[in-house]
């Protein structure tokens, strides 16, 4: 197993291996290029698909740092459910509603990207002075750092962390009630209208006429969709033939002689024919 | 190499969605960004239980993991509804509470 190996790899708990820097080189790169492919992408499909990378990455650093349970919860919950929802609402929200270029407040992405450029100066700065003496002292790998790590955090949600998780799950059948009274609100425009509502509608003028459209025309010589019915004065009734059908050009069939008949023989017929010659 | 690193990368994470959060206007991206800044305070949740060598980091990422779908779920819902009234998903357009 890879955690075996990586447990066995760091006998020192605080320390760093060196299969763990050639994961951290490799995938913090590839997590740093997802986040920023995320801020600019024009397609918000192909950001939160670069979200995916990034949050896939993380979730391996999890499990490099001895959080192995934190690392699969982030893959099921973050780049499976999550990231599925937002592409899903994408699909039925945004996709097409691209990013205007058009800027609200004149100078606001230049002052976005000076402040953001200053925060991560800061924090990089800020952790990166303080940081430098701290000796690590890591999770011990037989204990909360690899095989208990599961055991362990349970013990903590449930003994010292119990009102937090109580809370939390408080909080989850809020969301969910929320989510369903805000996403299901059938609203009037998809309310299914009865009949006497329609008979109002129509009497309303809502409708461009009043009864249903006249049906085609049905003779002794003809009873198609194309033949027009006709009025009382014996004229003909416009609306009872499709408007498709008045545009199609309609092909006169000239009295042209059929097929021959001795065609339909095929070759046989001639044969016996050259034979017999 | 010491774990100051993922620090630093969290660092770097936090600092690219909170410009994600104020360039972008297309309110879904806008909240992928602020969970990416989640996903970084996360990251350094993480490697602050490793150097401290005490679970109540990781104990803290769970939690932080809840509240974020509980977050998604509310704010999706929101940002649709949104869209059924509105029919655009710009942050620009949104400019009232009503109609």
């Amino acid at each position: 197993m890879t955690l075996d190996l990586l447990a066995q790899a760091a006998p020192d708990p605080g320390a760093v291996s060196t299969g763990e820097a050639v994961v951290f080189w490799i995938l913090g790169p590839i997590s740093l290029l997802g986040a920023l492919g995320m801020v600019f992408a024009r397609n918000a499909v192909h950001s939160a698909l670069a979200l995916v990378g990034t949050m896939f990455s993380l979730a391996i650093f999890y499990i490099v740092q001895q959080a192995p349970f934190l690392g699969f919860v982030q893959i099921i919950v973050y780049t499976g459910a999550i990231m599925m929802l937002f592409l899903f609402v994408l699909m039925l929200v945004g996709r097409d509603s691209s990013d205007s270029v058009v800027e609200v407040l004149r100078g606001q992405r230049l002052a976005a990207l000076v402040f953001g450029l200053g925060l991560a100066v800061l924090l990089v700065a800020a952790v990166g002075r303080s940081l430098t003496s701290v000796t690590p002292k890591g999770l011990p790998a037989d204990g909360p750092g690899y095989s208990g790590n599961v055991t362990g955090l349970g013990a903590k949600i449930f003994t010292d962390y119990l009102f937090a998780f109580e809370l939390t799950s408080a909080l989850l059948i809020t969301a969910a009630l929320g989510a369903m009274v805000l996403a299901y609100a059938q609203g009037k425009s998809h309310a299914k209208r009865g009949q006497r509502a329609t008979v109002e509608a129509r009497l309303r003028g809502e409708h461009d006429r009043i009864s249903p459209l006249p049906g085609p025309g049905v003779y002794a010589t003809g009873n198609s969709v194309a033949v027009p019915a006709v009025l009382p004065d014996g004229s003909i009734a416009p609306e009872s033939i499709s408007a498709i059908i008045d545009a199609t050009p309609v092909r006169e069939i000239e009295d042209e002689p059929g097929p021959d008949a001795r065609a339909l023989t095929g070759g046989r017929h001639d044969d016996t024919a050259e034979e017999s010659r | 190499m010491t774990p100051t690193y993922y620090l630093l990368l969290s660092a770097l994470l936090f600092s690219i969605g909170a410009v994600g959060v104020l360039v972008r206007r297309n309110a879904i991206v806008v909240f992928m960004c602020i969970e990416l800044m989640l996903n970084a305070v996360n990251l350094s949740l993480v490697t602050f239980a490793r150097i401290n060598g005490q679970l109540d980091g990781q104990v803290m990422a769970f939690f932080v993991m809840v509240v974020a779908a509980a977050e998604v779920v509310v704010g999706l819902a929101i940002i649709m509804s949104i869209f059924r009234t509105r029919r655009t998903a710009s942050i620009d357009d949104s400019n009232l509470l009503k109609y």
